[in-house]
């Protein structure tokens, strides 16, 4: 484990880092380049960034009129705009067309911290996965998002991306065998008791929580899940019936995001106890990152609170 | 085109259109005829599209922003030989795809989904701010409602073509005076036109929308190179050409029955006969 970085400093590296491999790529962004890191990409290729100011609504349908004269688009804002604001552009003048934008969302969640609940987007996945057509992408840590850039960069059509505000530790760079594809999970760890599907930023923590909940005796099987559209059906159904029991994990509402994607596969295919851990249905609020993810218990110990609770509804 | 060619094509046109919503017992009519002579005049002269290869790169873009005036594309498009001329009978219908709204992909020469107001002028802005990235040679035209002005997005998007000197991009607003719930300077006034697109940096032009000689000059008048977009404001009828539907605000979105449908569709035809000399 290294230094802790962001994914949105992922984000920006890797958008300089390939921006010469992928000529036809245009970036915009609304007056936030320094927040979201596409300010890197701008600096390294002025000719293909556009600052559209203040007008998200605007800077969706620039990005859909790009792509359909054959620009392949990343489009970054904050969460809360990118998806909330224009949801209507995202939703019919690019995803319903199919065209080949990336909506990007920075400062996912309530890891934000001071700015507060306007801006802690915790409904984002719930407003892009229910688009038809969309592919939904939330990584786990820098490393990862540097293979979900390049993914998507190969992948055409529209997909939204979330990134996160804070520095995190990386989970995925020393993994055995770690490959990244679009739509498929990452096995993190084997365990036979309960399984711990997480996303973005819980992953590490659903780590540190299979850590602890070992000390118990409990053996946690952790999978990551950065594509939460299309959800890897096989390893979660497996997951699910070899275990028994499922935890599922996120930075966003409980509502509407990986937690519902694992109860609608799992009630059709492997009707097991899942429980949802993220935020419950509540507005974030102001302060240090740390002490708002401690204040809604999205922290490793409340995985392993919620794990308990799931092994509880197993033994029935 | 001869001004009488392109009065018959319009002519035509406007039947077709009258014809579709009739059939369909749906759809947005009043718009359609009011807007009808500068899409003949667009498709009879100005844009550089070819039938047969709708998705030619090189192509000019148009983009129907008022997305809901279907009718006046459709049939305009059909009468260019884009698609058969009786696909026009299924407009709006379960299996077929010229849909209440225009949808890309799915009709040859639709060159952007659009229908919720507001939208089609922002994609304009980014198809003239790819070709320019591209040193390409097309020109983008998109057209909007007056009333679809009220949206906020117009005006983002105004700004951006301005910052970005989109020169080959022309916007032209259909001034007819009426939205669905009244007049426009009823429900959210937008005037003066002319001097809210000057201050956001826009070449303006306006002009009769009904006198070819007038939409020729202005759109002529648009092909700048002086850094600026142009918008063209046409003063227009809505429901022009059926004199039950004139600046009537309830012929906006709304079917006739048969009985004012046969007394419009006579006056069209009328006007046809009219035009060729019969």
């Amino acid at each position: 484990m290294g230094e802790k970085i962001a994914t949105r400093v992922a984000y920006g590296k890797a958008l300089v880092e390939f921006g010469a491999q992928y000529p036809d790529l245009v970036v915009l962004d609304a007056d936030l380049s320094g927040s979201t890191q596409s300010g890197m990409f701008a600096k390294a290729f002025p000719d293909r960034f556009f600052n559209l100011g203040i007008a998200e609504q605007n800077m969706m349908g620039v990005a859909a009129g790009l792509a359909a004269c054959g620009k392949q688009v990343f489009a970054s804002s904050f969460a809360m705009f990118a998806t909330g604001r224009c949801y209507e552009q995202v939703r019919t003048s690019i995803v319903f067309p199919k065209l080949n934008v990336k909506v990007v969302g920075s400062h996912g969640g309530l890891s934000v911290g001071e700015d507060g609940a306007t801006h802690q987007c915790c409904e984002d996945i719930a407003l892009m996965r229910v688009l038809p057509n969309m592919t939904v992408v939330c990584p786990a840590d820098a490393f990862e998002m540097r293979l979900a850039v390049k993914a998507l960069l190969d992948h055409p059509g529209p997909a939204y991306l979330r990134l996160a505000r804070l520095a995190t530790e990386v989970y995925t760079e020393t993994l055995p065998g770690y490959r990244f594809e679009l739509g498929k999970g990452t096995f993190l760890r084997p365990g036979k008791d309960v399984t711990i599907v997480a996303t973005g930023m819980m992953v590490g923590m659903a780590w540190d929580a299979a850590q602890i909940l070992a000390q118990q005796g409990i053996d946690a099987r952790v999978i990551d899940i950065h594509t939460i559209k299309p959800l890897d059906e096989e390893m979660v159904v497996t997951a699910a019936r070899d275990t028994g029991c499922v935890v599922t994990s996120e930075e966003h509402s409980v509502i509407g995001g990986l937690g519902e994607a694992v109860c609608a596969l799992l009630s059709q295919t492997c009707p097991v106890p899942v429980v949802r851990h993220g935020v419950n249905d509540h507005f974030g609020r102001s302060g240090k990152a740390q002490d708002v993810l401690n204040y809604f218990g999205l922290t490793p110990q409340g995985i392993v609170e919620h794990v308990h609770r799931a092994l509880a509804l197993k033994r029935g | 085109m001869s001004n009488a060619s392109l009065s018959l094509t319009a002519a035509k046109a406007r039947l077709l259109a009258y014809q579709m919503v009739y059939r369909a017992q749906s759809g947005h009519i009043g718009g359609s005829l009011s807007a009808m002579d500068l899409m003949t005049l667009l498709y009879g002269e100005v844009l550089r599209v070819d039938p047969k290869n709708p998705y030619d790169p090189d192509r000019d873009r148009f983009v129907l922003s008022k997305g809901h005036c279907t009718p006046a594309l459709y049939a305009t498009l059909a009468l260019r030989g884009f698609f058969p001329m009786e696909d026009l009978e299924h407009f709006r219908q379960l299996h077929c795809y010229l849909s209440g709204h225009p949808e890309m992909g799915f009709v040859p020469g639709v060159d952007m989904t659009t229908g919720s107001l507001g939208q089609g002028i922002s994609a304009a802005v980014g198809m003239a701010l790819a070709g320019k990235m591209n040193g390409a040679d097309y020109r983008v035209y998109a057209l909007l409602g007056d009333g679809e002005l009220d949206e906020g997005q117009v005006w983002e998007a105004a700004m951006a073509a301005a910052k970005f000197h989109l020169d080959h991009l022309c916007a032209i607003v259909d001034v007819n005076g009426l939205q669905i719930d009244g007049k426009t300077e009823d429900v959210m006034p937008t005037e003066p036109l002319d001097e809210k697109f000057a201050a956001f940096g826009w070449n303006v032009q306006t002009c009769d929308g009904h006198d070819f000689d007038q939409l020729r000059a202005a759109l002529q008048a648009a092909l700048t190179q002086d850094g600026k977009p142009t918008v063209l404001l046409m003063k227009t009828v809505k429901g022009k050409g059926v004199s039950y539907m004139e600046n009537d605000p309830q012929w906006h979105g709304k079917a006739p029955g048969e009985e004012l449908f046969l007394k419009g569709e006579a006056e069209l035809r009328a006007k046809i006969a009219e035009l060729e000399g019969k």
